[in-house]
């Protein structure tokens, strides 16, 4: 059983086709590691969602998967391409190995259904031998795992609060105790109370069963506490990868920096919150060179001209990757 | 089920006053009906016929307009509607219980099988956008701008005629007797065709753009996104989770043209001089039939209000966000 369940490679996502297209994801790689948590920060429109929904093949058009390979490490068997997957495969695949709790908590769940039917419906597509009424005592003891009294399997989504439906959704992306579950911004529509009481729920639940989490969210803050990894994007490429802690208490590209600016800290010496000036680049028309050259207080020489290439930017720290000419890199990120 | 209490007190009152209505206008309408008939019988009908007339009808100016009204309910609860003037003697619950049946059967039917029809493909031409049943939206508005009656003629002028299959008029041969036998239902059912299908090409189309419409609407919605995550099959994504939503607005529309069924093509029916309710208006509008007119709207009346019902229960049923506890 390999270290990693997924790895992305060279992953591009376009919106349209042909001349016209906007490329959203460029050229990413991703790995992420059984059972940790990674975090996925940047602006609204850095290509954070449309790169989960790229590597999960669920991009509405006219967006497409443009290149690269989504590797998943199955617990058994050899690795696949998601993207190869045919449309058989890919269901099977789909929440069994890989689930996902979506950004609309509150449109997350069909209004006309009962809480019941949808997390059985999951439950019985994925394993047609399962009796109902194992199935049914699977959905209660998934509500329970959430903190939601196993009455409410009858409810209707409209009968829950905001928080309750969000932790349906949780409990539902658990039924089928995948691998990886991807969470795209999912306490954003939260107030802060239930946002910490879901993200506490979830860092137990991520100890207990062992799940590796992709969390997508604008929220570095947010990050920097919960999760082991962040990568940062911008322009949809990643510019930054480091863990947490070393992130947070030493960021290298000035974007991170930025980022990290725009939010106070807790604890520690009063700091002038100073943000990002400028706003995220126009995807039709990216500046030459690196993307964030135009709002980047740093920019110099080469910034304006070549791209920086993702990697290591010294040899004794192969933990963390930067994409900035401030930092070259040694070498390419090893995969 | 208060809000279903509610619902129907509000359409008993409806009822009481499109009742109330039904009785005042005739009587403010200028023209005499028995003025009409006795100018039929071209003065044959001697003083006394004419005044046991007028009390026949209820046109007797001696009692007060609030005796007339008082008698007129008393008459509507032992389902006496009075006697039609054209059909003098027959009782109008006698004219209308001979029509109704034709219209029903006719207009029911159609409109049942081209809400299923439509429904199902807009349901398809929604799921599989830019598919072949799209190419066929712009031919099915351009169907369902026409009017029935004209469609009708043109099917008339096209189909009908001496020496074709397709009758011309009538709703059964003329010589056959009304009744469940080998001769009158297939003569029934081949003058039945060419009317169904003129309603059936016009009014199809509108179900199959409103479904169109909302299963488009509704596939963008984030539980369409959720369900194909979870890896459900796409039979099950596109009916149990984006048509059973889409649903929701083209069944409550359903409903209420449950309620146009019985007075709805009045000019189809004029058009194939079909025997239905529709002519039977149209011809006790041509003879200041004032009974058989107030019978008629007050079938009308009230399967519009009972459809009315039928939309909210079925909404109940549907869509769990109504039913408040």
């Amino acid at each position: 059983m390999s270290d990693q369940v997924l790895e992305i490679r060279g992953l591009c996502v376009d919106y349209g086709v042909g001349a016209d297209a906007v490329r959203a994801v460029r050229d990413v790689d991703l790995t992420l590691h059984r059972g940790e948590v990674l975090g996925l920060a940047g602006e609204s429109g850095s290509g954070k969602s449309t790169l989960a929904y790229g590597l999960t093949r669920l991009l509405p058009p006219p967006g497409v998967v443009s290149g690269g390979q989504v590797i998943y490490h199955p617990t058994d068997g050899p690795p696949v391409d998601v993207l190869t997957l045919s449309p058989a495969r890919l269901r099977e695949f789909r929440w069994a190995e890989t689930s996902i709790v979506f950004q609309g908590a509150m449109n997350s769940l069909n209004p006309v259904h009962r809480v019941s039917t949808q997390l059985l419906d999951v439950i019985k597509a994925h394993e047609p031998k399962s009796t109902a009424a194992g199935r049914r005592a699977r959905a209660k003891d998934l509500l329970r795992l959430v903190g939601i009294a196993a009455d409410r399997l009858d409810s209707y989504p409209h009968q829950l609060s905001g928080g309750m439906r969000q932790r349906v959704m949780i409990a539902m992306a658990l039924a089928l105790e995948p691998q990886l579950v991807i969470m795209d911004e999912p306490t954003t529509a939260l107030d802060v109370v239930m946002q910490r009481q879901i993200l506490g729920q979830l860092t137990e639940l991520r100890e207990r069963l062992g799940f590796a989490v992709l969390f997508i969210t604008h929220d570095l803050s947010l990050l920097v506490e919960f999760s082991d990894r962040i990568a940062i994007m911008y322009g949809g490429r990643i510019v930054e990868e480091a863990p947490a802690a070393r992130l947070y208490a030493e960021p290298l590209h000035p974007y991170t920096e930025g980022l990290l600016h725009s939010f106070p800290a807790l604890h520690g010496p009063r700091r002038e919150l100073t943000g990002i000036p400028g706003s995220p680049p126009d995807l039709r028309a990216m500046p030459a060179g690196c993307a964030f050259h135009p709002r980047c207080p740093k920019a110099f020489a080469p910034c304006d001209e070549r791209l920086p290439v993702l990697g290591p930017p010294g040899v004794d720290d192969p933990t963390r990757a930067v994409a900035c000419w401030l930092h070259p890199a040694v070498a390419p990120l090893p995969r | 089920m208060r809000f279903l209490l509610q619902r129907m007190a509000f359409y008993l009152f409806t009822a009481w006053a499109a009742i109330t209505l039904n009785f005042f206008i005739p009587r403010i309408v200028p023209g005499d009906p028995v003025q009409s008939l006795i100018s039929r019988n071209q003065g044959r009908i001697s003083a006394d016929a004419i005044a046991s007339l007028r009390v026949l009808f209820g046109l007797d100016s001696d009692r007060s307009l609030w005796e007339q009204y008082v008698a007129y309910w008393g008459q509507l609860l032992h389902g006496d509607l009075g006697l039609s003037f054209t059909f003098f003697p027959a009782p109008v619950s006698e004219v209308i219980g001979s029509s109704l049946p034709w219209t029903v059967g006719l207009v029911g039917v159609t409109t049942v099988v081209s809400f299923l029809l439509g429904t199902a493909l807009g349901v398809g031409a929604g799921w599989r956008r830019g598919s072949w049943i799209d190419g066929l939206l712009p031919a099915t508005t351009f169907l369902s701008s026409i009017p029935y009656f004209w469609l009708g003629l043109v099917a008339i002028a096209l189909f009908a005629g001496p020496g074709s299959f397709f009758p011309s008029s009538g709703g059964y041969e003329p010589g056959l007797v009304p009744a469940f036998d080998a001769y009158f239902i297939p003569s029934a059912l081949q003058h039945s065709i060419l009317p169904a299908a003129t309603i059936l090409v016009s009014s199809m189309s509108g179900w199959i753009l409103s479904m169109r419409n909302m299963m488009v609407t509704v596939a963008s919605e984030d539980y369409i996104t959720v369900a194909h995550a979870k890896g459900l099959s796409e039979r099950r994504v596109a009916l149990s989770y984006a048509a059973r939503n889409a649903l929701l607005p083209n069944v409550s529309g359903f409903a209420l043209s449950l309620g146009f069924i019985v007075g709805g093509t009045l000019l189809v029916e004029i058009v194939f001089s079909y025997p239905g309710l529709g002519f039977q208006l149209f011809q006790a509008v041509g003879s200041k039939d004032y009974p058989l007119m107030q019978g008629i709207f007050l079938i009308i009346t009230i399967s519009v209000l009972v459809a009315n019902l039928l939309a909210d229960v079925a909404y109940l049923l549907l869509d769990p966000r109504t039913r408040k506890s």
